[in-house]
């Protein structure tokens, strides 16, 4: 549906995004992930013709999105950043100019804009001015205007940005339906979201596309080893001789909280995880010792997102990546408070 | 285009400043009936036209200076760009837009000379052929107002600029006439007019190797020119000020001629600054 190639945009000095390239199939839902600053936006922008390309070509549907760019456009729905909305006009009147704007005319216009105004629940508001309306409603009319003309790829930049925990959940379950029937690409640097909605991540740093798989595969690829927190109640010692033949690569023992105990956090290749479990339950057993914990951590999202876009440590601007990602909140200080809000709503 | 015509004309309609500009125009030219044609008894309709002009200094730049810069403000030509429409579309949707706005009072002004006309001899093709080149230096005038407003990101500024804009060449001939008539004088005026316009070239390209080229290379050539035919740079500085005045084409119908040329010429200049209009847009994606 969509194809890159080789894209390339400079801005003075500074490289946004360099020598990227992928494809992206049809009904599927991408997640374009990355950190403040890697090139989403930039790359989402040149995809819909907002912005032109240093070099490099983007093909949607076939068609050059700067040679053919009519064509190419009716196929894509947008959703900007910052949804752009003319806030003196009403919903209803804003839809109208998008979709005559998109050739639609007549009944056709009014049952389309109808339509959109029902799926994403604006109806209520349709005839008030966007200027009063809330910043979830104005993200919904953003997202509404990138419905009409039924295009067949819909691209949102961060569409749930500043929007309470409640709209979250709404819009992402309005992505997910979407899903059903478009091809729908978001952006965002919200690592659970992505994981909850998309069935394809990117993930996209310094300009350059690091990983594109589905999440499963992502943390089945980078899972490596896995740690496992075990605590027994019996000494050190004991302990040490019922991991005696287990498949354990490393254990670190540490200090007991209280008498009797022991804590140790075991170091597995990941696919002997299970086979180390079942080992520690029967050797426990065996020697009549209760466990009182035993975690299997794989792997997160967030690790390999992590992993994949911090730069190698001989880099001599080497920032570590949760530093990184902690001077890029800043950036958007009204949103910090949302996104934590959003961060409780995902773990609900 | 056409959505982008009938968006505007709606967002004109709940506007006020198309109110104002309306109202403006209406005023003046209500004041300049009432003073030349009831007080004074002048039977020529194409004099209040004439003492109007000054009108546009004010309200063009009112008109234009949210136009383009506005959209850019709020973001809102991200829109335009992933819309499947072209920039030429938009910049005419926009520009035709204010031509109505532009068209109500002047429509309204060519009811009064038919008015008067039930009360006394008023010469109805002078007045209405004085009506049509004021509409057309006022669309000439928003053509010039909607690039400036395309070339800002702020409403003031854009407003700031046109005012200024409108206002040398509302003075553009009497401005010439401070010029003397020597040849060298001349050739100093279009050496510091190229010099300018470079420098507006360098500013909106940010390229100084382009602009000192040209600039360069416009000067050696103003200085061969200079040397081969000096005789025909006597006064021709004023005389192309004048020539270019917008306002100086349209005193010509007030005195009672039809002139084509000055309606080629108005043309020529809305599609000039209606192709730099485009390209200014066009210029956002690229930077």
């Amino acid at each position: 549906m969509i194809e890159v190639k080789n894209l390339t945009k400079r801005y003075g000095n500074h490289l946004a995004v360099s020598d990227l390239s992928f494809e992206i199939g049809e009904g599927e839902i991408y997640g374009f992930l990355g950190p403040n600053g890697a090139g989403k936006s930039t790359t989402m922008n040149i995809m819909t013709g907002c912005l032109a390309a240093t070099s490099g070509e983007v093909k949607i549907g076939g068609f050059d999105i700067f040679e053919n760019a009519d064509k190419a456009k009716r196929l894509i729905g947008y959703l900007p950043e910052l949804p752009p909305l003319y806030i003196d006009r009403t919903p209803w009147e804003y839809l109208t100019f998008v979709g005559r704007a998109k050739g639609l005319k007549g009944q056709e216009l009014h049952d389309q804009i109808m339509n959109v105004c029902e799926v994403t629940k604006i109806l209520d508001v349709a005839h008030r001015l966007i200027k009063n309306l809330s910043k979830g409603y104005r993200q919904r009319v953003g997202i509404a205007q990138a419905l009409l003309g039924d295009p067949k790829v819909i691209i949102l930049d961060e569409p749930t940005v500043g929007l309470d925990p409640r709209q979250i959940i709404e819009i992402r379950d309005l992505i997910r339906s979407l899903g059903e029937t478009h091809t729908v690409i978001l952006s965002s640097h919200i690592l659970s979201e992505v994981q909850a909605i998309c069935t394809r991540i990117m993930i996209i740093s310094d300009g350059k596309l690091v990983a594109c798989d589905t999440p499963e595969n992502l943390e089945r690829l980078f899972a490596g080893n896995v740690t496992i927190d075990l605590t027994v109640e019996a000494a050190q010692s004991e302990v040490a001789a019922m991991l005696e033949g287990l498949p354990v690569e490393s254990a670190e023992y540490a200090e007991p909280s209280e008498e009797g105990r022991c804590s140790v956090t075991l170091s597995a290749a990941s696919d002997a995880a299970d086979e180390l479990c079942r080992g520690i339950f029967y050797a426990c057993a065996k020697a009549d010792k209760p466990i009182l914990q035993l975690a299997t951590n794989r792997a997160t999202l967030e690790s390999i997102f992590i992993e994949l876009t911090g730069a190698g440590s001989d880099d001599p601007d080497y920032i570590p990546p949760e530093q990184r990602l902690d001077e890029a909140e800043p950036e958007n200080a009204e949103q910090t408070e949302e996104k934590s809000d959003e961060k409780e709503a995902a773990e609900e | 285009m056409n959505a982008v015509f009938r968006h505007e004309l709606s967002s004109w309609r709940t506007n006020v400043v198309a109110y104002v500009f309306v109202a403006f125009l209406l005023l003046f030219g209500g004041i300049y009936t009432m003073v030349l044609c009831l007080r004074g008894g002048y039977a020529n309709y194409e004099y209040v036209f004439y003492n109007m002009t000054f009108v546009y200094i004010i309200t063009v730049p009112i008109l234009t200076m949210r136009v383009i810069s506005e959209e850019r403000r709020q973001k809102t030509d991200q829109l335009l760009y992933s819309l499947p429409i072209s920039m030429t579309k938009v910049a005419l949707g926009k520009y035709f837009a204010m031509l109505v706005v532009l068209a109500i009072p002047v429509a309204i002004l060519c009811v009064y000379p038919l008015v008067l006309r039930a009360f006394g001899n008023v010469y109805l093709p002078e007045a209405f052929s004085t009506a049509l080149a004021f509409f057309l230096l006022g669309a000439t005038l928003l053509a010039i107002g909607m690039f400036i407003s395309s070339v800002t990101e702020s409403q003031p500024a854009a407003a700031g600029l046109s005012f200024v804009v409108m206002l040398l060449l509302y003075f553009l001939t009497s401005l010439a006439e401070y010029i003397p008539t020597s040849a060298g004088a001349s050739m100093v005026a279009y050496m510091i007019t190229w010099l300018v316009l470079c420098l507006i070239i360098w500013a909106m390209t940010k390229n100084l190797f382009i602009s000192a080229v040209l600039f360069i290379v416009g000067e050696v050539a103003l200085l061969i020119c200079a040397n081969l035919f000096m005789s025909s740079f006597y006064n021709s500085f004023p005389t192309i000020l004048a020539a270019i005045s917008p306002f100086d084409r349209f005193y010509t119908f007030v005195t009672g001629v039809f002139d084509l040329t000055g309606i080629v010429y108005y043309i020529t200049v809305i599609a000039l600054f209606l192709y730099l209009s485009i390209q200014s847009l066009e210029k956002r994606r690229w930077s």
